[in-house]
């Protein structure tokens, strides 16, 4: 990166250090955190939505619906996230596979399953072979976004289920009163009013997302665990310029120290978020607000 | 092999007794049952010892953290914040390396190094810090009454401790608490995922799932096996933690829930 990188052997000191901080590994490590922000950004909106179908199945009227959101909420919460997480990682890539498979190649008569090996058509392999090193890279985030949605979707589920329960029952028999029908009772009276009684247990889900956020190192992706890994272990003087013992320990720490500050700063957006929704709202906390501003 | 001799062969293999070899193509079953099975002997070995120590430590520490003195309040506040704070897998990693790292300055470590000891201590120190937070939020909403009655009893001391203050802390903190100790069965998948080696292919329940996805590459007989073996573990947890919360309630007047039954719900 700097001029004078290019003979790191004759270094000492704060140069070395500013050397060995700007290779091309670990401007990679450093890419890393974007990954880990991203999945964030793009996991929690999508397990709201999947949380929100969920939450709204489970209260349907119809038996089979309200089953399905039921089950679905129960069997994520019994088993350990990182059992889902391996588990979904390869079960959606099959899947996904087998079902171009089925579209693309309607005359292979080969089974599929071939004792130990899942054999498709070579048009049906998702990325394609052929195709270059980020759509794979791609893929493979896609599917773990889509695993961690899942996931987290069944815990939203049960949060916005809770909530949708909190709503106090006076608030919709007014709005039947006043003849709005079920939809309009649904979409007007009881989604705004629900979020208030949602935010604590989301903003713990939102916690949870962020200590599972490391997790991404078991589903292949190169993360910051990943990384931290890599450049941490002991490096001879033969394959590197920066020769220097097990570094581990330091590089955890930082990724540990990275992980407290991004929880320290969500607690306090959550903090804001939580007066903001609570104004004018018939709860405690509300209530305070109210006689505070008197 | 009938089933009954794979189940002899490997239903202790995860702590070393039995055959050596792991099966290694045509894979039954009964195999992948019996070991994934027989790895549930470590979680339940990490969640039981992490969650019996970490109890009491627990309780030491809530009552750090609501104590009057800062030399007190500020350390239980900082231990609290460090491992809420952040993941347990990063944990594992940074305390593995740790060890390591000590191991080599100093031989007493080299134990600590190993996922019985090591990782178990990692566990430990995660859910007091966990149940901490609990016991301290139940601490702070003890019923004033209760204190003041005790007070006006002249009970001081240990006693009001013991009899007043903990017992209502217990009862107030009990379904989170129910809650933690199943988080942490399962957080105990995590540990031979995050640096902690296994020794002679000795794992856990999800490193035996994992090697039979691995080999089989078919991801939809091992992880349900090990989901089936993990709802078993936290129905047990759900059960014996309910019985102790009757227990702990047993003094309130009872209202008695009628739920409607399991007929009633399905034809509703």
């Amino acid at each position: 990166m700097f001029s004078y990188c290019s003979d790191p052997s004759t270094l000492d000191g704060l140069s070395w250090l500013s050397c060995y901080l700007t290779t091309g590994k670990h401007m990679s490590f450093y890419t890393s955190f974007l990954t880990v922000i991203t999945l964030l950004l793009v996991t929690a909106p999508v397990a709201l939505m999947f949380g929100f179908a969920g939450a709204s199945a489970a209260r349907s009227r119809f038996l089979p619906l309200s089953l399905l959101g039921k089950t679905y909420t129960a069997i994520v919460r019994g088993v350990p996230d990182i059992a889902f997480f391996m588990f979904f990682v390869i079960a959606l890539d099959q899947a996904f596979e087998y079902l171009r498979h089925k579209v693309k190649c309607p005359d292979w008569s080969d089974p599929i399953r071939q004792g130990s090996d899942f054999v498709v058509c070579t048009q049906a392999k998702l990325p394609l072979s052929t195709s270059p090193q980020w759509v794979h890279e791609t893929y493979g985030f896609s599917l773990a976004v889509l695993t961690y949605s899942i996931v987290f979707g069944a815990f939203a589920a049960n949060v916005l289920f809770g909530a949708m329960r909190a709503v106090p029952r006076a608030q919709l028999e007014t709005a039947e009163a006043y003849g709005m029908t079920q939809r309009q009772t649904f979409w007007r009276i009881l989604v705004p009013q629900m979020w208030v009684y949602a935010l604590p247990g989301l903003s713990n889900l939102w916690m949870i997302l962020v200590k599972a956020t490391p997790l991404l190192f078991l589903l292949g992706v190169e993360d910051i665990v990943y990384w931290a890994r890599e450049l941490g272990g002991t490096k001879t003087a033969r394959f590197s310029d920066y020769p220097h013992g097990n570094w581990h320990a330091i590089y955890f720490f930082g990724l540990l120290v990275f992980y407290l500050m991004l929880t320290s700063v969500s607690e306090r957006v959550f903090k804001r978020i939580s007066a903001r929704l609570s104004h004018g709202q018939a709860t405690a906390a509300g209530e305070a607000q109210r006689k505070a501003a008197q | 092999m009938s089933c009954l001799q794979t189940i002899q062969d490997y239903a202790l293999r995860s702590v070393g007794i039995g055959e050596r070899l792991l099966p290694r193509e045509d894979f039954t079953l009964c195999e992948q049952v019996t070991l994934i099975g027989s790895g549930m002997i470590w979680n339940i070995y990490f969640g039981l010892i992490a969650i019996t120590i970490g109890f009491f430590a627990a309780t030491g520490m809530a009552l750090a953290k609501s104590s009057q003195n800062p030399w007190l309040r500020k350390p239980a506040d900082f231990f609290i914040y460090f491992f809420r704070g952040s993941p347990l897998f990063i944990q594992f990693f940074f305390a593995y390396s740790v060890f390591v790292l000590l191991k080599q300055s100093m031989p007493i470590f080299a134990p600590f190094t190993s996922a019985g000891l090591g990782a178990t201590l990692v566990l430990l120190l995660n859910t007091t810090a966990y149940t901490a937070e609990i016991f301290y939020g139940a601490l702070q909403s003890i019923p004033k009454g209760d204190l003041e009655a005790a007070d006006a009893y002249g009970i001081t001391g240990r006693t009001r401790f013991t009899r007043i203050v903990w017992p209502s802390m217990l009862r107030l903190a009990w379904p989170a608490y129910t809650n933690e100790a199943i988080f942490l069965f399962h957080a105990t998948a995590l540990v031979f995922f995050s640096g902690f080696p296994v020794w002679q292919q000795r794992g856990d329940a999800l490193y035996y799932a994992s090697y039979f996805a691995d080999k089989t590459f078919n991801p939809f007989v091992p992880y349900p096996i090990l989901a089936g073996f993990f709802i078993l573990l936290t129905l047990v947890v759900i059960t014996l933690f309910g019985t102790i919360g009757k227990r702990l309630n047993r003094h309130l007047p009872q209202t008695v829930i009628r739920r409607p039954g399991f007929l009633r719900t399905l034809i509703r």
